[in-house]
C-alpha cells in the first residue's frame, strides 16, 4: 500500500483544521452534516423565492407578473428544489450529524463516501439551477425545466420541448441519485454494523430508526427514478424510443417507473420528519415514547407498503376499475400505521410534564397539520373522488400540508431542539416561539384556502385566471399567508444569526433529553466519545441520570446488568477499552474531486462538447484511483482521561 | 483498492453483524443494482413485439450458438474469480494475481463478442433508433456491457495493486469484493441470455 501510495496517491492526504480546506475535505459526519443543512437551507430560500413568485402572480385575477413560459418554470424548479435539493438533504444533515452520535459510533461507516455525497448533491443542485443563468444569458435556449416535477413523458420529449429544460432536469437528478444512493448504503451499514455495544435494534432511538427506514427506501426506489431518467435521457440524446409514440413506446410506462420511485420518495421526505418529531415530544413530555415497538413497527410497515401504492397518482389515467380498486385499496390501508403513529404521539404527552418549548410547539404543529395532510391524502385514495380532485389545487393543498406541515415543521423543530448539540449555543426561545406561531398561522392562511380552491375546481399548474369563478378571495387570502410564513422564516434567520453572534458554552444536556447523543459535550469532539458507550436500556441516558426510575418503568435491572456485563465483555474485546487512542479516518480531496468530475461529465453530455466531457472523465479516473490509492492516513488521537 | 471504514483498516474491527462493513455496504449496492436491471429489464419486456415499421426481428438477428460461447466465457470468468479469491485467502499470492488476470481476460472476450454482436446488429439495419426493439434491446444488454467494462477495469486495477507480491492474504478483502461484484454481473447476464435470447429462440 505504501508504494502504491507513492505512485498513484497523487496528492498527500490534507490535515489542515481550520479554513476553507478544513471543509473541503473534512470527512466529519458532524461537519457534512452542517455542510449539508447549510446547503440545503440556502435552497430552500431559494426555492421558497419562486413560492413567493407564483403566490404573486396568483394573488389576483388575470395579473402580468411573469409569462406563462417563467411560470411554468417557476412552478417545476419549486419543486424540484424544495424535494430534492432542501427537504431531503436537510433531513439528510440530521442523520448525518445525529446517527452516528445517537448508535455510539465514532463516525459512519465510510466517511469519506460520505463527503462524497455531500458533494455530488452540492454540484447537482447548482447544476440544476445554472439553468437560470443560462435562461438569463440566452433566453432562445429555453434552459429552466417547465415540464412539471413528475416530467411526464411526451411533455419531455424533444417534439414538444424542444428546449434544454428537460436536459437539465434530467441530467441533474441523475447526479443527485448517485449522492443520495451512496447516503443510502453508507447509513444502513452504519447502522446494522456500528452500533455501540449492548444497543440492539430494539434499543435504537427512534430517529436513527427512520434513518434506517428511509435509507432502504432510498437504495430500493432510486434505481427506478434513475432508469427512467436514463430512458428519458437516451431519448433525447440519442433518439431511442422508449417514449416515442409514433415507435409503439407508451407515455403511460414513464408515469409507472416514475411513481415506483415517486411515492416512496414522499414516504423518504416524511419518515425522517416522523423520527424527529418522536424525539421531541418524549423529551419534553419527559415520558418514553409511548409504544416504541409499534413505532419501529409501524415505520417499517409504511416503508413496506410505500412499495405498493404507487399508481393511486395515475388513476385519472385510465387503467380500468380492477387496478384502481387495488391501489385505491393499498392507499387506505397505510393510513393505518399512519393512524397509529398519530395516536401513539398522542399518547406520548399524555399524562406527562409537557414544556411548550419552540421545538416542542413545531412538534405539535406537525402533528396538527400532518393529520390534516394524511386526511386529504385518504380522501384522494377513492378513485372517484380522486377524479375531481386530480389537477387541482385540493392536490396542491395536500402536498403543502404533508411536506410544510409535516416536513418542514418537523426540521425547524429538530433545529430547535438540536440547535445546542450541534453549535454549543441556545437559540433564543421568544424568537424561536414567534418563530413557530408565525410560520404556523402564515402556513395555514397559505395553504388551507387550497382546499376550498380545489373543490371548487381551480386547476393546479394554471399561470392566471378569469374574475367571476369566485376564486379571487382565498387566492389573495394565500399569498397574504405566504407573506406570514416569510416573516416566520426570516425571523429564524434572525435568530439563528444572533444566536451565533454568541459565545458557545451551552450544557451538554440542556433539555435534560433521553438518547445518547446528549452524553457527549455540546458541540461534541471530533471523535463524538471518549470511550464508546455501553447501552443497556432503551432511552438508556435517561436511566443512567434518573436510575430510579428504571425499576418503575418495568426494565428488571438485573437483566439490564447482565446485558451490560455481557456488551462490556465483547466492549473489550473490540479493543475500545482506554489508553489506546482514538483513530481518526484521514481527510481527502477526492470525494470532492470525483464529484466534480462525475459533474462536468454531465456539462459534457448536457452541451455535447467533448472537452468538458473528457475533463470530466479525466476527473472522474483521478478521483477513484487517488481514492484507492491515497493510503490511510488516519490520525491518532490521544485522549486524557480515556479510562474514567 | 480500499474503502476505508471509520476505524481504518489495518485491524479487522468487531462489528456488530460480523460481516466486513465493506463487504456490507457492497451488499447493500448490489441489492439496489437488481433494481436498477429489474426496471430495464421490465422496459424491454413491456415493449416486447414492438418491431415498428419492419425493422430486423429478433429471430432474424440472434445467433444463439454464439452467444452461448461467450456466455459460457463469461461463466468461466466467474470460476476463474472464485479460485483467485481463495488463493488470495490462502496467501497463494501469485496464482490469486495468474486467476484476476484471467478473469479480466475473458471478460474482454465476452465485450469482444458484444462489440461484434452490436456491430453485426447494426449494419443489418438495427439501431438505437430504428424501432422499439432496436431501443431496448441496445439499452438493456448495452448496460449490462457498461458493467462488465468496469469490473475489467477493476479487475486490472486490483493486478497493478498487486503488480509487487501478488494479491495475497492482506488484500485477500479486496479481491473478494471485486469477486462479488463480478458474479453479480454474471448472474445477471444469466438472467439477461435466458430471457432475452433463449426465451425468444423458444418463442
Amino acid at each position: 500500500m505504501a508504494t502504491a501510495a507513492k505512485t498513484l496517491g497523487f496528492i498527500p492526504r490534507p490535515t489542515a483544521e481550520t479554513g476553507f480546506v478544513s471543509w473541503l475535505t473534512t470527512v466529519d459526519h458532524k461537519r457534512i452534516g452542517i455542510m449539508y443543512g447549510v446547503t440545503a437551507f440556502l435552497f430552500f430560500l431559494f426555492g421558497g423565492l419562486e413560492a413567493f413568485m407564483i403566490r404573486l402572480q396568483l394573488m389576483k385575477p388575470n395579473l402580468d407578473l411573469v409569462t406563462a413560459d417563467t411560470f411554468n418554470a417557476l412552478f417545476t424548479m419549486h419543486a424540484t428544489t424544495m424535494i430534492f435539493l432542501a427537504i431531503m438533504p436537510m433531513l439528510a444533515a440530521f442523520m448525518n450529524f445525529l446517527l452516528p452520535l445517537q448508535i455510539g459510533a465514532r463516525d459512519v461507516a465510510f466517511p469519506r463516501l460520505n463527503a462524497f455525497s455531500y458533494w455530488s448533491y452540492l454540484f447537482g443542485g447548482l447544476f440544476i439551477n445554472t439553468s437560470w443563468l443560462l435562461q438569463v444569458m440566452d433566453p432562445t435556449r429555453r434552459a429552466v425545466p417547465d415540464s412539471g416535477w413528475f416530467g411526464y413523458a411526451n411533455l419531455t420529449t424533444v417534439n414538444f420541448s424542444g428546449g434544454m429544460g428537460p436536459d437539465f432536469w434530467t441530467i441533474g437528478l441523475l447526479l443527485l441519485g448517485i449522492g443520495t444512493l451512496v447516503s443510502g448504503f453508507n447509513f444502513i451499514t452504519t447502522i446494522l454494523n456500528m452500533r455501540a455495544p449492548g444497543m440492539s435494534l430494539m434499543k435504537m432511538p427512534i430517529f436513527s430508526w427512520t434513518t434506517l427506514v428511509t435509507s432502504v427506501l432510498v437504495i430500493f426506489s432510486f434505481p427506478a427514478i434513475t432508469v427512467a431518467l436514463l430512458m428519458l435521457m437516451f431519448d433525447r440524446q440519442f433518439e431511442a424510443n422508449f417514449f416515442n409514440v409514433a415507435a409503439g413506446g407508451n407515455v403511460v410506462f414513464w408515469q409507472h417507473l416514475f411513481w415506483t420511485f415517486g411515492h416512496p420518495e414522499v414516504y423518504i421526505l416524511i419518515l425522517p420528519a416522523m423520527g424527529i418529531v418522536s424525539e421531541i415530544l418524549p423529551t419534553y413530555s419527559r415520558k418514553p415514547l409511548f409504544g416504541y415497538s409499534v413505532m419501529v413497527f409501524s415505520t417499517a410497515l409504511i416503508g413496506f407498503m410505500g412499495f405498493t401504492v404507487w399508481s393511486h397518482h395515475m388513476f385519472a389515467v385510465g387503467m380500468g376499475p380492477v387496478v384502481n380498486t387495488i391501489f385505491g385499496l393499498t392507499t387506505m390501508a397505510i393510513a393505518i400505521p399512519t393512524g397509529v403513529k398519530i395516536f401513539n404521539w398522542l399518547s406520548t404527552m399524555w399524562g406527562g410534564r409537557v414544556k411548550f418549548t419552540s421545538a416542542m410547539l413545531f412538534a405539535l404543529g406537525f402533528i396538527m397539520c400532518f393529520t390534516i395532510g394524511g386526511l386529504s391524502g385518504f380522501m384522494h385514495a377513492l378513485p372517484p373522488s380522486n377524479a375531481q380532485q386530480t389537477d387541482t389545487y385540493f392536490i396542491v393543498a395536500h402536498i403543502h400540508y404533508v411536506l410544510i406541515g409535516g416536513s418542514i415543521f418537523a426540521i425547524f423543530g429538530g433545529i430547535y431542539h438540536w440547535f445546542p448539540k450541534i453549535f454549543g449555543r441556545l437559540m433564543d426561545e421568544k424568537l424561536g416561539k414567534w418563530n413557530f406561531w408565525l410560520m404556523f398561522a402564515g402556513f395555514n392562511l397559505f395553504a388551507f384556502p387550497f382546499h376550498f380552491l380545489g373543490l371548487m375546481g381551480m386547476p393546479r399548474r394554471i399561470y392566471t385566471y378569469d374574475a367571476g369563478f369566485g376564486w379571487e378571495l382565498w387566492n389573495m387570502v394565500s399569498t397574504i399567508g405566504v407573506w406570514v410564513l416569510t416573516l416566520g422564516i426570516l425571523l429564524f434567520i434572525w435568530n439563528f444569526v444572533q444566536t451565533m453572534r454568541k459565545p458557545v458554552g451551552t450544557a451538554a444536556d440542556p433539555w435534560d433529553a433521553r438518547t445518547t447523543e446528549w452524553t457527549t459535550s455540546s458541540p461534541p469532539p471530533a471523535y463524538n466519545f471518549k470511550e464508546v458507550p455501553v447501552i443497556s436500556v432503551r432511552d438508556d441516558f435517561w436511566y443512567k441520570k434518573y436510575p430510579e426510575k428504571e425499576h418503575a418503568a418495568g426494565h428488571g435491572r438485573g437483566k439490564a446488568q447482565t446485558i451490560a456485563h455481557a456488551a462490556g465483555a465483547v466492549h473489550e474485546a473490540a479493543g475500545h477499552g482506554g489508553g489506546h487512542g482514538i483513530h481518526m479516518p484521514g481527510q481527502s480531496y477526492m470525494p470532492a474531486l470525483l464529484a466534480l468530475g462525475i459533474t462536468l461529465l454531465g456539462y459534457g453530455l448536457l452541451f455535447s462538447n467533448m472537452v468538458t466531457t473528457v475533463i470530466g472523465v479525466v476527473g472522474i479516473f483521478a478521483g477513484m484511483f487517488g481514492w484507492a490509492f491515497e493510503g490511510d492516513g488516519g490520525t491518532v488521537i490521544e485522549v486524557a482521561g480515556g479510562d474514567d | 483498492m480500499s474503502l476505508e471504514t471509520a476505524h481504518g483498516h489495518e485491524h479487522a474491527e468487531v462489528t456488530n453483524t460480523g460481516i466486513d462493513n465493506r463487504k456490507l455496504g457492497f451488499w447493500l449496492f448490489l441489492s439496489s443494482e437488481t433494481i436498477f436491471f429489474a426496471c430495464l429489464l421490465v422496459g424491454y419486456l413491456v415493449y416486447h413485439g414492438q418491431n415498428g415499421e419492419g425493422g430486423p426481428t429478433p429471430h432474424e438477428l440472434f445467433n444463439i450458438p454464439l452467444t452461448s460461447i461467450s456466455t459460457f466465457v463469461l461463466l468461466m470468468s466467474s470460476l476463474a474469480v472464485v479460485l483467485g479469491v481463495f488463493s488470495a485467502q490462502q496467501g497463494n499470492a501469485k496464482a490469486a494475481r495468474g486467476w484476476v488476470a484471467a478473469t479480466a481476460a475473458m471478460g474482454l472476450v465476452f465485450l469482444g463478442f458484444q462489440a461484434y454482436e452490436f456491430n453485426h446488429f447494426y449494419h443489418e439495419g438495427l439501431t438505437l433508433s430504428s424501432s422499439l426493439f432496436g431501443t431496448t434491446f441496445y439499452v438493456l444488454t448495452g448496460f449490462h456491457g457498461a458493467h462488465v467494462a468496469v469490473g475489467v477495469i477493476w479487475l486490472l486495477s486490483l493486478l497493478y495493486h498487486g503488480r509487487k507480491g501478488g494479491l495475497g492474504q492482506d488484500k485477500a478483502g479486496d479481491v473478494e469484493i471485486a469477486g462479488l461484484y463480478w458474479h453479480f454481473v454474471d448472474i445477471v447476464w444469466i438472467v439477461l441470455f435466458t430471457v432475452v435470447y433463449l426465451l425468444e429462440a423458444a418463442m
